[in-house]
């Protein structure tokens, strides 16, 4: 498999951060950096990443289905993600979760037809103080509210 | 730009350096104290670094509060296996977000804790296992590294002695037993988060088999201050046997959420009222999470008198735990709040134990019934004696975890239950959460 040239310094410099002959420790990172470049965990990558970490396919298969974070279906472009643990359940998490899914029309884990869009309900995702929170990818988005909510969802979609 | 405004009665110690211009950076933490304490422990005896540790009665703050100094007395200074620093960055405990400050803000404090760590075990590497989530964090800490190995604090000889010290960031993707410092470890050895049966304990088996201190983001965070000053002047800020600062997320119902650094033994009635501007919409306080979802929950009545540390919360037979505050105003439904925090452990349950894995399964879907208005009277004993019985037969900590707060709501907070039965729907059905509602 062929990465982009940022990717493959990554990984060089992963296969170098753990002890000798512990480059199994680089698996789940290179998973996941893999992940955000390619869409998803591809056979292909999986074989790739075996090769690299001295590992076998059935054992890169056995870890990455434990890490919630990790999956073989492509997710939407924005991967809206909406959470409603405690605190943000207590600033209103689930209304806005409810909305997200009656404005996409989708549900957990569901992407929207054309792609754009897929949203999920998280944990925790260390935004409590400034709930309700959510993530797109990676980026954080606080005391967020139902007409921002909205705004954000109509920007995601114009993005095509 | 700060998250939130900070409160005048603050103590900033671990936190001096936020909404500096540029705090991140290591110029701006050479400019204020930066790597004064590490240059300091270069010339003190590994044993007077523990010391001092011990003598600032530092108490782990990831959430079990385990004196630190003791834990870094326990790794065999002299095995002749490498020795390793790992720094817990999952923070994913339900109501916690201040070890993302302390990255964000002053990455370069937690690498001098780290060196300092380092000398006083002979470690020569550390690794931050950072969740997944915290992608930019990941980026911040690597900037922060990669400066600190340009001008010398990390590396080779590091100012001219033969003390030499790598620092990586490894990402995890999910996973929040991985938390867990056993489940830590295995993820960091590229396997599934699948705790260790301990004995043996990280300090003499952890990363890659070999000693190990493994402490929080905070815990680390709270080193330099403490050579740089002095254990003494560090305990002083707390209460006997518990001392410093503790950063305090008040979330929840609250007029000001945000991180808070107060001393520890602040008490919580000036915490909520003062610190936090009191309950939204002048409401009553009706229950409180002193430190993520993993503790016992209190009454307003248990929170009369009450302050934040280890031995007052452990009277009240909960934990001060990860410093998580959850503040719930007088419509909040106790049933909804045990459903979600159930499905939380429920989700995150490894599946190892089978009290931990049938057990929350178990729980989950009586309360999923029960607040919809099918529960039996039957059913809230059956959640107690269910929650009993995971206590203790676990091989990790998270069985517990999942049932000290169902035990704690079920038995203080009973007449929402009651209220709930008989298909009559839940009385707080029409509250809405949103603060703009
Ligand atoms: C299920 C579970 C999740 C945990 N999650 C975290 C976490 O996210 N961050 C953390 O620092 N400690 C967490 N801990 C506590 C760690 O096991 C460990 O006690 C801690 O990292 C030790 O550092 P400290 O002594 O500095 O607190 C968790 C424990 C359990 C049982
Ligand atoms: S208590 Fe739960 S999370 Fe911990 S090892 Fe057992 S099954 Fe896994
Ligand atoms: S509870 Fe939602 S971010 Fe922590």
């Amino acid at each position: 498999m062929t990465f982009s040239a940022q990717l493959e310094a990554k990984f060089d410099k992963l296969l170098h951060s753990y002890p000798p002959g512990r480059q199994r420790s680089a698996m789940v990172p290179m998973l996941l950096y893999a992940q955000d470049e390619i869409g998803s965990i591809t056979p292909e990558l999986i074989e790739e990443v075996a090769h690299r970490t001295g590992t076998t396919p059935l054992q890169v298969e056995e870890v990455l289905s434990y890490y919630s974070m990790l999956h073989k279906k492509p997710l939407g472009k924005a991967h809206v993600q909406i959470c409603t643990n405690i605190s943000c359940l207590l600033n209103g998490g689930e209304e806005l979760w409810r909305q997200a899914c009656q404005t996409l029309g989708i549900g957990h884990k569901e992407v929207t037809a054309d792609g754009q869009i897929s949203l999920e309900e998280v944990e925790c995702i260390g935004a409590c103080s400034w709930a309700p929170a959510l993530q797109v990818n990676y980026d954080f988005y606080h005391f967020v509210t139902p007409e921002k909510l909205e705004r954000l969802l109509a920007s995601l979609r114009d993005r095509t | 730009m700060l998250y939130n405004e900070p409160s005048p009665l603050e103590v900033r110690i671990l936190s001096r350096r936020f909404g500096l211009p540029n705090s991140a950076s290591i110029d701006t933490y050479l400019a204020h104290d930066g790597y004064v304490a590490f240059k300091k422990a270069l010339g003190m005896k590994p044993e007077e670094i523990i010391e001092e540790v011990k003598a600032a009665n530092l108490r782990g703050r990831g959430g079990a509060g385990f004196p630190a100094g003791m834990k870094w007395s326990f790794v065999p200074r002299n095995s002749p296996k490498p020795k390793y620093i790992v720094v817990n960055a999952d923070e994913s405990e339900p109501g916690t977000c201040k070890d993302r400050l302390l990255m964000e803000y002053d990455p370069h404090q937690l690498i001098d804790g780290m060196l300092i760590a380092g000398l006083a075990v002979d470690a020569h590497a550390g690794y931050i296992y950072v969740r997944g989530e915290y992608r930019y964090l990941i980026e911040i800490l690597d900037r922060a590294i990669a400066e600190a190995y340009d001008r010398g604090y990390l590396g080779k000889n590091l100012l001219g002695t033969n003390f030499s010290f790598d620092a990586y960031t490894h990402t995890g993707a999910g996973a929040y037993e991985c938390g867990e410092e056993s489940a830590l470890l295995e993820s960091l050895e590229g396997k599934r988060g699948i705790p260790r049966i301990r004995p043996p304990f990280p300090a003499v088996v952890g990363a890659f088999q070999c000693p190990t201190i493994l402490n929080n983001v905070e815990t680390i965070s709270s080193v330099p201050v403490i050579i740089r000053d002095g254990g003494a002047a560090f305990a002083a800020l707390g209460v006997p046997k518990s001392g410093g600062t503790k950063l305090t997320c008040l979330t929840g119902h609250i007029n000001k959420p945000g991180v808070y650094e107060l001393p520890v033994g602040f008490p919580v009635d000036k915490m909520i009222n003062e610190v936090g501007g009191g309950i939204r919409g002048g409401k009553k306080l009706k229950a409180f999470i002193p430190g993520g979802s993993s503790c016992p929950l209190l009454t307003a009545e248990e929170c009369e008198g009450l302050t934040m540390d280890h031995d007052a919360m452990a009277k009240k037979k909960t934990m001060l735990g990860s410093g998580g505050v959850v503040i719930m105003d007088e419509d909040t439904c106790m049933v909804k709040v045990a459903l979600r925090i159930m499905r939380f452990y429920a989700h995150e349950s490894c599946g190892w134990c089978i009290p931990c894995r049938e057990g929350t399964t178990w729980l989950r879907k009586i309360l999923v019934r029960f607040h919809e208005g099918h529960g039996r009277r039957e059913d809230i004993e059956l959640l107690g004696d269910l929650s009993k019985n995971m206590l203790g037969r676990t091989f990790c900590p998270l069985g517990d975890a999942a049932a000290m707060p169902m035990m704690s709501i079920v038995e203080k907070f009973r007449e929402d239950f009651e209220a709930h039965l008989d298909g009559k729907p839940c009385p707080y059905e029409h509250v809405s959460q949103l603060v703009s509602a």
